[in-house]
This record gives C-alpha cells, sequence and structure tokens, in this order.
C-alpha cells in the first residue's frame, strides 16, 4: 500500500496536512504525536511584520462547526525564522508556510525572504476574510489573483500553492486566474464569511461582527469547490473544508484534491489529522486500492 | 505538558439545581495539575456540539488519581456532560493553561470567588493551606439557592465569608465589600480573584490602586483550549488602545496578574 503523494513538486509520505491557523506552528500538537507522521505542516498564516489580530471575541460555535475572527495574528517572518522553523525542521515532515499581507509589495518582500529559508514551499494567503486589506480583497477576482501570483512567482522558487476564498461568485475562474499566474497549485477552501447574533444583547457575538465559518458544517460547499475547479484547472488542489476522518478526506480526494487539510478538526481532536491516516489506509484495505494516487479525481458524475 | 485521556466517571452529584460535581479517575492529568488549570472536554464523540468546552479544576485527589471539576448546565454542551453516568467514559485533555495561581513568595492571601466562578480556588485555598499559609475566602453568591462548597471551604480556610446579593444567606452584600473593610485591619500579600466579570474588575480596581499583588483568573471564548488558534484574546494592559497586545487565556492565562491585563 502506498500514500506517497507528489504535490506540487514537493514529495509527501502521505496526502494528510494541517490547516494554517490550525496548527500554529506544531508545537502544541507535538506534544500529542509525532509531527513526521504527517505529509506536510502549513503554519499559522505569516507576516513581513508581526501582527497582533483583531479585537476579541474572535471565536464562537455553531452548528457543527465555528466562526473564527482572528485577524492574522502572528509574530512575523522574522520571529517565525529563527524560532519556530528550526524547531518545525526536527521532524520529518514537510514545511510549507502560509504567507499573507496586505499589498502586492508587501507579499513580495514576504516571499522573496521566505524564498530563503529552508522551507519546503508557500502557500499564499488570498483569502483571509477577517482583515481589511490584502488577502481577500486580492483573492476574489481573476485579474486580482493572477496579478499577485505573477508578481510572487518572479521571487519564488519554491513550490507556490495560492489558497482561494470560496466567498466569491465563480471559483472555476479565480483557480485559473492562480494557474495562469503560474502557481504550482491551488488550495480551497478557505471559510465561508459568516455571522452570530446574541438575541438579548442584539450585537453579533464577534467583536469584529463577521467571521470565517469553517468546521464539517461547510464539507459540501468545499467538495462542490474542489470538484468544479478540478474541472477548470491542470494544477493539483488541496482539499480543505471540515474534514474529520479518512472517508471526508477520500470525498475531496475523488472530488479531485491531491492532497487535504485538517483545519478546525484539530480542535476538538488533537489525532484528528493521524486518525484520518488511519481512515484512508482503512479505506484502501477495503476497496483494494495500491496507490493513494489513483483514486485522485475518480469521482464518476450522475 | 497534556494529555488527552478517557477518563471514567466515578462520581456525579447535583450539589445545587443544575450544577454537577464530576469525580474522574484521570492519574495522568492529577499529576501534571497545578491550582488554576483547566481542562478542556469533549461532550459528545460527533461534531454536535463542535468545540470542547474548557472547565475548571475545582479538586485534585493526588493519592487517587481522582480529579473533581464542577459545572453549571447552561446550554446544549454542558447539558450533554451532565447527562453521562457514572462508569462511562469522558474525553478530557489536561492540564491547560500556563498561567496558574502563584503563591510561593506569600504568607497570607485572600481568595475571593463568585458564583460558578469560585470552583478553581477551592484548590487553591487547600494546597495554600497545607503549606501553612493563611487562608482568608470571601465567596459571594446571588441568594440562597446559589450557596455552595460552604462546608468545603470552611475546611481549607482560616476564615470564610459568605455573602448574598439580596441578604437571603450569610452577610448581604458584595464579597469585595467585605474584603475592602477586612483589609483595613488585615494585611494580605496577594488577592485571588475568580468569577463575574464587574467583581474581578472591582479586584482588579482595589489592588492596583492600593498597589496589592492579585492574580486573577479570566474566561474568554476558546476554539482549541491549547493556544493554536488565538481565539481567547485579553488585551495586555501595558499596550495602547490604538496598537493593542494580547495574551491569550488558554496559554499566557486562564490566571494572570491583574496589572497585566485590561478586559
Amino acid at each position: 500500500m502506498n500514500t506517497k503523494i507528489n504535490f506540487a513538486g514537493i514529495e509527501m509520505k502521505n496526502p494528510v496536512t494541517v490547516a494554517s491557523g490550525t496548527f500554529g506552528y506544531g508545537r502544541e500538537y507535538s506534544e500529542f504525536f509525532d509531527l513526521g507522521l504527517l505529509g506536510a505542516v502549513i503554519t499559522k498564516g505569516t507576516s513581513l511584520k508581526p501582527k497582533s489580530g483583531n479585537k476579541p471575541s474572535r471565536v464562537c460555535e455553531t452548528a457543527s462547526g465555528m466562526l473564527n475572527s482572528i485577524g492574522l495574528q502572528n509574530p512575523g517572518v522574522e520571529y517565525f525564522a529563527n524560532n519556530d522553523l528550526p524547531f518545525l525542521r526536527k521532524f520529518d515532515t514537510k514545511i510549507i508556510v502560509n504567507a499573507c499581507g496586505s499589498s502586492i509589495d508587501e507579499y513580495v518582500e514576504l516571499c522573496r525572504i521566505l524564498n530563503t529559508l529552508d522551507i519546503d514551499g508557500v502557500e499564499l494567503n488570498l483569502s483571509c476574510p477577517n482583515v481589511k486589506e490584502g488577502c481577500m480583497a486580492f483573492g476574489n477576482t481573476y485579474e486580482g489573483v493572477k496579478k499577485v501570483t505573477s508578481e510572487v512567482r518572479k521571487v519564488l522558487d519554491k513550490p507556490l500553492i495560492v489558497k482561494l476564498t470560496p466567498n466569491v461568485t465563480d471559483i472555476a475562474s479565480i483557480a485559473k486566474g492562480v494557474e495562469d499566474g503560474g502557481a504550482d497549485a491551488v488550495s480551497l477552501i478557505n471559510t465561508l464569511l459568516g455571522m452570530k447574533i446574541d438575541i438579548y444583547k442584539k450585537r453579533p457575538v464577534l467583536a469584529n461582527n463577521t467571521g470565517g465559518l469553517s468546521g464539517p458544517a461547510i464539507k459540501p460547499v468545499a467538495v462542490r469547490m474542489v470538484y468544479q475547479v478540478s474541472k477548470a484547472v491542470n494544477i493539483p488542489i488541496m482539499g480543505l473544508g471540515g474534514i474529520v476522518s479518512g472517508e471526508d478526506a477520500i470525498e475531496f480526494m475523488l472530488a479531485g484534491a491531491t492532497t487535504i487539510s485538517i483545519g478546525a478538526g484539530n480542535f476538538i481532536d488533537p489525532y484528528t489529522s493521524i486518525k484520518t491516516i488511519e481512515g484512508i489506509e482503512e479505506y484502501m484495505k477495503k476497496c483494494n486500492i495500491e496507490n493513494i494516487s489513483d483514486i485522485i479525481g475518480k469521482v464518476e458524475m450522475n | 505538558m497534556s494529555k488527552q485521556i478517557l477518563a471514567k466517571l466515578t462520581k456525579k452529584e447535583e450539589i445545587i439545581k443544575g450544577v454537577y460535581k464530576f469525580s474522574v479517575q484521570a492519574e495522568e492529568i492529577v499529576k501534571l495539575s497545578k491550582p488554576g488549570n483547566f481542562i478542556e472536554i469533549r461532550v459528545s464523540n460527533q461534531t454536535e456540539p463542535f468545540l470542547r468546552r474548557p472547565i475548571s479544576i475545582y479538586n485534585l485527589d493526588k493519592e487517587n488519581g481522582i480529579l473533581e471539576f464542577i459545572f453549571q448546565v447552561k446550554g446544549n454542551g454542558t447539558n450533554l456532560l451532565a447527562q453521562k453516568e457514572v462508569g462511562d467514559q469522558i474525553d478530557i485533555i489536561g492540564p491547560l493553561g500556563f498561567g496558574t495561581f502563584k503563591t510561593e513568595n506569600y504568607n497570607k492571601i485572600a481568595i475571593i470567588g463568585g458564583g460558578i466562578g469560585i470552583f478553581p480556588l477551592y484548590e487553591l485555598a487547600k494546597q495554600a493551606k497545607q503549606q501553612g499559609k493563611k487562608v482568608d475566602c470571601y465567596l459571594g453568591f446571588r441568594n440562597k439557592d446559589f450557596v455552595m462548597l460552604e462546608k468545603e471551604f470552611d475546611s481549607v480556610t482560616d476564615n470564610l465569608t459568605i455573602t448574598t446579593d439580596d441578604g437571603t444567606y450569610a452577610k448581604k452584600g458584595f464579597a469585595i465589600d467585605y474584603l475592602k473593610e477586612d483589609m483595613k485591619k488585615e494585611k494580605y500579600d496577594c488577592i485571588y480573584a475568580c468569577g463575574p466579570i464587574p467583581m474581578l474588575r472591582a479586584v482588579q480596581q482595589y489592588a492596583n490602586e492600593n498597589n496589592i499583588n492579585a492574580q486573577i483568573s479570566l474566561e474568554e471564548k476558546m476554539g482549541c483550549g491549547l493556544g493554536v488558534c488565538l481565539g481567547c484574546a485579553v488585551k495586555t494592559a501595558q499596550s495602547p488602545k490604538d496598537a493593542p497586545e494580547y495574551f491569550h487565556v488558554c496559554k499566557g492565562g486562564p490566571v494572570f496578574n491583574a496589572r497585566d491585563v485590561e478586559f
């Protein structure tokens, strides 16, 4: 049985990664398991300079999911390079840095630095719904996505993945912008913009009023979008959105994802990613699949 | 260092209406726990309700590896938890929080708690008393129906003052006012507080104005409880309003020095 995957030039021991913003820089979860079991760790969204994030309250629970409006709080790339990267490098896994910025210049400058670091790839965050500038502002048009991607491509030799927002009318055209901009892969979906109201205070629960919805509640939307994107582009896809089990992961792969990410699922059980790897192996056994890559995009439409 | 375990529920008691005390077999967590730590409980093995419930540790029985926690049924999650029966397994992560109650430099301490915020103060009082410190305690409740754990706290404190807002049991008024009154003649090295926000603010203001050490246990909505999602932010007192910096209750806390946080 072979679970190895080549994703955008990154050789992974299995297709399971952990999503940006749900795994920090790995330290906390390393108390529970060997990070070397994962296909890759995708870091917390990291910017050129430190960011302190949004006002609390920043999270709340919703039906089979949660809303967050963290606002990309992170210690900045310099701190990451000096403190978190050496720690992560101790594990036999691939390291993909989620990169965020508020202008094209900032994305380019950040990626110029990331290009010099001992990391395996960059995931460009064009999809955070919780910051006023940048991110989603670039991520919701074909032209915007293509522009940032191509500018970053000029300074980045490492594998480049672009993470997309689902808060758009036509996800396929946005993904096309990623491909045309010269990226190696696309990841989707980031969170869906949502809101929850405290009916007694008559105010939104989150201080930022709106936040990003994640968890099993969004999985069907994510699977549909992964399928649509897989039909529109030729670059590989990292699928995510509500995955908490091997079965969920297989759904995404059948829809066209080469790799998958565990996001909010990490919060409910620190071992969700490990259980997902085991679940994929069980499915392979049950269905006599020798190579996991054989099932990518194998869904047959009715 | 924290562990995820399946802990067997060994004893269950409804101490007042809608408030449950659970005793669970949890050697691994008990060994690592300090006063002020909390645990995170997954109440269902499905994805609804989704997130774990952060609950403070009430009592650590190190000899028998028993951990006790108390919670009030407030919503769907705590309701499901209350339905667990003796013998059931409960999915617990703990201990959590690097910010715990620190007492090593103090000999005379005052503890103040309100309502369901009193639970993490018991283990603090118990350990401080065992170490030979003088421990005075002030517990405030809404009315006589909400008064709980009087006997338990009495056994681990030198002087226990109980108050009810409406005077239907023990002394009438707010616990903080009795503490302030006593502080006129009694000098404490540190005040420890957990309870409703207005009480914590009053303790913070009093301590800061009089330059007294105070440690307060905070609550904020949490995503992961592990310091990963950065959801449970609380503003640092030192940072300016227009460029706020944040601690996180689950990791830096839940216990903070009163002068360090703004909430």
